[in-house]
């Protein structure tokens, strides 16, 4: 188990379009924002875990370049990968050399510069995370077409419509549109959504996130150093991880990914969360939304709904703020938008900042009883990541 | 490097070839040298049978490259009788007939062409049964 190990800073750019900063002066923006917020200097941070995707920003070496640009080598760093999970696989990897007892303070950086390419290409890119050589390649399955395939499947079997997985983008866009750091800052409507183009249908343009330039910054600190640097810490009560089949066709069921389900259990039996009904507890989440379906499959797989019943969480607005337990009022991966690597770190800070009472008022949740749930997911649910943080200490 | 995984497993497409655990039975489409149900790395080819149903489908309207020229186009995630769920694009179909559930039978096509000299890579395509 090891030591406890706490939140003591965050850092998140304004996500969207970027051109106007490189890959390391982005970084350095959500970096200089962690330290600035942790009351630390670069000298403190003793290991650097970098989320980078890469891919379109054509830096190969990501972790050395933003290591010296911020100040922060000679320090030991790494660069991970977990598709669009690399964030909360970063954080996890800080806090675990923390927990270990190897150094009191690391930090993750989560950076993607997505618009260093032109858009084909990106999307290109993307399509080839699953199993490459077999499903792209022979198929033409694109990653917006796998996910394609879960809805189809989801609304075959329960019923949910086109109209369903709109409403999802509606409350995304709802709560983009009061974060100032949100790449999509302006409501849309069911109607609006329902005409957009086909992409993989039934998925629209709108169920879709957008290629997205962000950097963000988690610091993390053993009991000693976070009881120095701050009152309220944000502990890290437990992450559950787990990995799904890299061929969809191996998969046993398509309304629900095996991976997510899984790195939840986990997830809950380490924070010591009821998995009756764990919206008892959980006073907001932020869920892997890149595709409208995607945020629906993840309520039941986090047991926020039963199965076949997310649907109904959305029709009756059960995850605004409100109702039975607020989802995504950053505005998501789809509005607040989806840097890939540095999306984990992102929803982890955002957490923290609302268990703090400290984001917009009109997007901030009730905290009644200080925990707060972060699930990630790679891929198709081919890595899955879930971060639960917590007001109260969890051991000792 | 497209071109060697295109012969590598040129048998398997030309055949709708796959493997089979001869201890535990269990079949792969792409082939395995090792199964992942019981460890057993005894397996053996075997041709798949050809008729199964749509588990699942989408029509790709955002293609990648390579298929441009062919979109959109329905892909689907099939179960064969024997059970082997397999991948392929659906054929001879209108899109707005597909239905999950539907009975479909494997039919061999091209798959694409790419490159400079227009290099073809024929495989398994599905089409619907007519009764
Ligand atoms: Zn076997």
């Amino acid at each position: 188990m090891g030591e406890n190990v706490a939140i003591v800073g965050v850092g998140h750019t304004k996500f969207g379009v970027r051109n106007d900063v490189n890959m390391p002066e982005l970084a350095w923006e959500a970096i200089k924002q962690a330290l600035l917020d942790a009351g630390l200097e670069q000298k403190d941070i003793e290991y650097v875990v970098v989320s980078n995707a890469g891919g379109w920003s054509s830096e190969p070496l990501p972790a050395v370049v933003i290591a010296e640009y911020s100040g922060l080598a000679p320090k030991g760093t790494v660069r991970v990968e977990a598709a669009c999970a690399s964030g909360s696989a970063a954080v996890k990897l800080a806090h675990d050399i923390v927990a270990s007892g190897h150094v009191d303070i690391a930090m993750a950086v989560g950076i993607e510069k997505m618009n260093e390419s032109p858009t084909p290409t990106v999307v290109e890119f993307i399509g080839r995370a699953g199993n490459y050589f077999w499903e792209f390649h022979n198929f033409g399955l694109t990653f917006p077409g796998y996910y394609a395939l879960y809805a189809t499947a989801y609304m075959s079997k329960y019923g949910a419509t086109e109209e369903d997985l709109c409403k999802v983008a509606v409350k995304s866009h709802y709560y983009g549109a009061r974060n100032p750091k949100a790449q999509f800052q302006k409501e849309i409507t069911v109607e609006k959504c329902m005409a957009s183009r086909y992409i993989a249908w039934p998925l629209k343009l709108f169920d879709c996130s957008p290629i997205t330039d962000g950097a963000t910054a988690v610091i993390v600190a053993n009991e000693k150093v976070a009881k120095q640097l701050t009152d309220t810490p944000v502990w890290i009560a437990g992450i559950g991880h787990a990995t799904g089949t890299s061929n969809l066709s191996k998969r046993t069921t398509f309304t629900s990914l095996e991976a997510g389900t899984l790195a939840a259990e986990l997830a809950y039996k380490k924070a010591g969360i009821d998995m009756d009904d764990p919206t008892k507890v959980i006073d907001v989440a932020e869920v892997h939304d890149c595709f409208t379906i995607a945020e629906i499959l993840a309520y039941e797989d986090l047991r926020f709904a039963k199965r076949g019943e997310g649907v109904k969480l959305v029709r009756e607005e059960q995850t605004y703020i409100g109702g039975k337990i607020p989802v995504n009022l950053s505005g998501g991966l789809k509005a607040k938008g989806h840097p890939i690597g540095a999306t984990g770190e992102g929803m982890i800070a955002e957490l923290t900042n609302q268990l703090k009472n400290r984001v917009e008022k009109d997007r901030q949740a009730p905290i009644k009883n200080g925990y707060a749930l972060a699930h990630n997911i790679g891929g198709t649910g081919h890595y899955a990541y879930i971060t639960i943080l917590s007001l109260s200490k969890p051991r000792g | 490097m497209t071109e060697i995984s295109d012969w590598r497993k040129r048998i398997e497409r030309y055949r709708f070839q796959g493997s089979e655990c001869v201890k535990c039975g269990a079949r792969y489409y792409p082939s395995r040298i090792k199964c992942i149900k019981c460890g057993s790395e005894e397996m053996r080819d075997v041709e798949l049978p050809r008729r199964g149903r749509v588990v699942s489908y989408t029509v790709i309207y955002n293609p990648p490259k390579k298929f441009s020229k062919y979109a959109p186009y329905a892909v689907a995630l099939i179960e064969l009788v024997d059970g082997t769920r397999v991948l392929g694009q659906l054929t001879d179909v209108d899109f707005d007939k597909i239905r999950v559930g539907m009975e479909v039978e494997a039919t061999f096509r091209k798959l694409y062409e790419y490159g400079e000299d227009g290099h073809i890579v024929y495989g398994t395509k599905f089409r619907p049964v007519v009764s």
